[in-house]
């Protein structure tokens, strides 16, 4: 096969960190190949992460603003350290937990996940995180947990956007436990080798790669187990728009727009949407004949 | 200067000017690499609200008029309207493009299936009326039928709004300071009446808007 010629300044260490500059002329690429349709499947490089300028400058964090790069402007203001996380309801240890010692004698791994949000736009993520799994299992939930709840910090002086009653605060995200528990499910603290900044969740948020990205809780300080399946903010938010699983699903459109296709960050034109934003191999298994249109 | 000079030398060069600039801002920021993350939402965004906010301008030259008793503004609304017109144009053809590849079977899906969408086309629809009807000879042709029609600008603007409401997540409060923007322009109809009363006629065939 023959490997296609890429520009060094894609394929050097440093695109990891392009200047918004340089990041032009990937769109200058992008548009050249808008006359070539066939190199946009060439381009089409799934697993290639987006760069950090665009990953922690473009983010849905309403308790910092509306806007997608009001969080990167107003996270400033959230205190990462030291940090608490409280552990609750169906479990054998109920407890406060220091995060260090939440974390303690486990490494983090990265893990490059493919990112599809509900508003049809993608990125890929080198994130550095904990199997939500093996946190969960040290921490015993009785055989009553059906479901884990993550709720987000809720503190107007840190989050200003929580002044603002846009949302239901705090933010609340649940999995079924079977989710929670699946290996690709991940405690996230860092992102590109580093801390989460502020505006991706720090210190702690949920990674779940094959659901649109409003799942992943950001700057969690409880994590509930729970017999009956929590609601999550978004589905309290507007019910017919955001259900509570989720799952990037191409052929269950959102009321508003389709989600067959997205758009990778910084680019022009969009590529189809996988079905489980292609972890059907992992994960389908889990929706065994559950019917997806219904339990969107 | 008549005035007639002043409008033509000074105003409506810089009209032209302005009208064009957040089209230059665009295209700089496409060569200069600042659009946003999300190129096409970003400019999508730009665009529409552009729209409005010209459209603003454009439904504010009948309340200047009363206000100020200035009727030579009125030779400027036809120039204002064009543009508001051009970036609703501009757009609906950044969605046509980018959104749906130039699929006009998506576009006749999004058109019937979701009503945000449905309220936009109707928006630009009455809008391309209004630019193609705008000419001299079109006001001469249709006469009296001129300001019927194009009081269908009315219509367009509540319609753009609820586009823009129903475009929005969660967060209203955007385009809910357009609204009261409208709602003000509208209603400064109803108190401000027209300062030199002519014969009802006369009145009638002067292009009120």
């Amino acid at each position: 096969m023959r490997i296609p010629r890429i520009p060094s300044s894609e394929i050097a260490p440093e695109a990891l960190y392009w200047s918004r500059r340089e990041w032009l002329a990937s769109v200058g690429l992008g548009a050249a190949a808008f006359a070539i349709p066939g190199c946009l499947e060439a381009q089409k490089d799934d697993l290639k992460p987006t760069p950090y300028d665009l990953v922690t400058g473009y983010n849905n964090f309403y308790e910092f603003g509306t806007g997608k790069e009001d969080p990167k402007e107003n996270a400033h203001t959230l205190r990462p350290s030291p940090w608490k996380i409280a552990v609750e309801g169906e479990v054998k240890r109920p407890a406060v937990y220091d995060l260090d010692d939440f974390f303690k004698g486990m490494t983090p791994q990265e893990r490059i996940y493919r990112h599809r949000c509900v508003e049809a736009w993608s990125m890929v993520a080198p994130w550095l995180g904990y199997p939500l799994g093996d946190i969960i299992k040290r921490l015993e939930p009785t055989s009553k947990a059906k479901y884990v709840t993550f709720i987000t910090l809720l503190d107007p002086v840190q989050m200003p956007g929580q002044r603002r009653g846009v949302l239901p605060w705090p933010y609340i995200e649940g999995l079924r436990m079977d989710e929670a528990m699946h290996p690709l499910t991940l405690l996230t603290v860092g992102v590109y080798g580093k801390p989460l900044p502020n505006q991706n969740g720090a210190p702690v948020r949920l990674t779940v790669p094959w659901k649109y990205g409003f799942k992943g809780g950001k700057s969690i300080v409880k994590i509930r187990f729970v017999e009956q399946q929590p609601r999550n903010t978004w589905n309290i938010a507007a019910p017919n728009e955001y259900g509570f699983y989720a799952n990037v699903n191409p052929t269950v459109d959102h009321p508003r727009w389709s989600q067959a296709k997205e758009r990778p960050l910084g680019q022009f034109f969009m590529k189809p949407t996988l079905m489980f934003n292609g972890y059907a191999d992992q994960v389908a298994s889990l929706y065994t004949g559950m019917d997806l249109r219904v339990n969107f | 200067m008549t005035e007639g000079q002043l409008i033509r030398r000074v105003i409506k060069p810089v009209l032209w000017a302005a009208g064009l600039a957040p089209l230059g801002w665009q295209v700089w920021a496409f060569f200069a690499g600042h659009l946003e993350a999300e190129p096409v939402k970003g400019m999508e965004h730009f665009t529409g609200q552009t729209a409005i906010v010209i459209l603003c301008v454009t439904l504010a030259v009948t309340p200047i008029r009363r206000l100020t008793g200035w009727n030579g503004i009125i030779k400027l609304r036809r120039l204002i309207g064009l543009f508001a017109f051009f970036y609703a144009l501009i757009h609906f053809t950044i969605f046509l493009t980018f959104d749906l590849e130039f699929s006009f079977g998506d576009l006749w899906k999004n058109v019937v299936d979701r009503p945000w969408i449905t309220v936009g086309f109707a928006a630009l629809l009455i809008l391309t009326v209004l630019a193609v009807t705008s000419p001299q000879a079109m006001v001469r042709k249709l006469g009296k039928r001129w300001t019927t029609v194009h009081r269908l600008i009315y219509l367009a603007a509540g319609l753009a709004l609820l586009h823009f409401f129903w475009s929005q997540k969660k967060d209203i409060s955007l385009p809910l300071k357009f609204a009261v923007v409208v709602a003000v322009l509208l209603g400064s109809r109803l108190i401000l009446r027209p300062r030199t009363r002519r014969p009802r006629t006369v009145a009638r065939a002067d292009l009120r808007g």
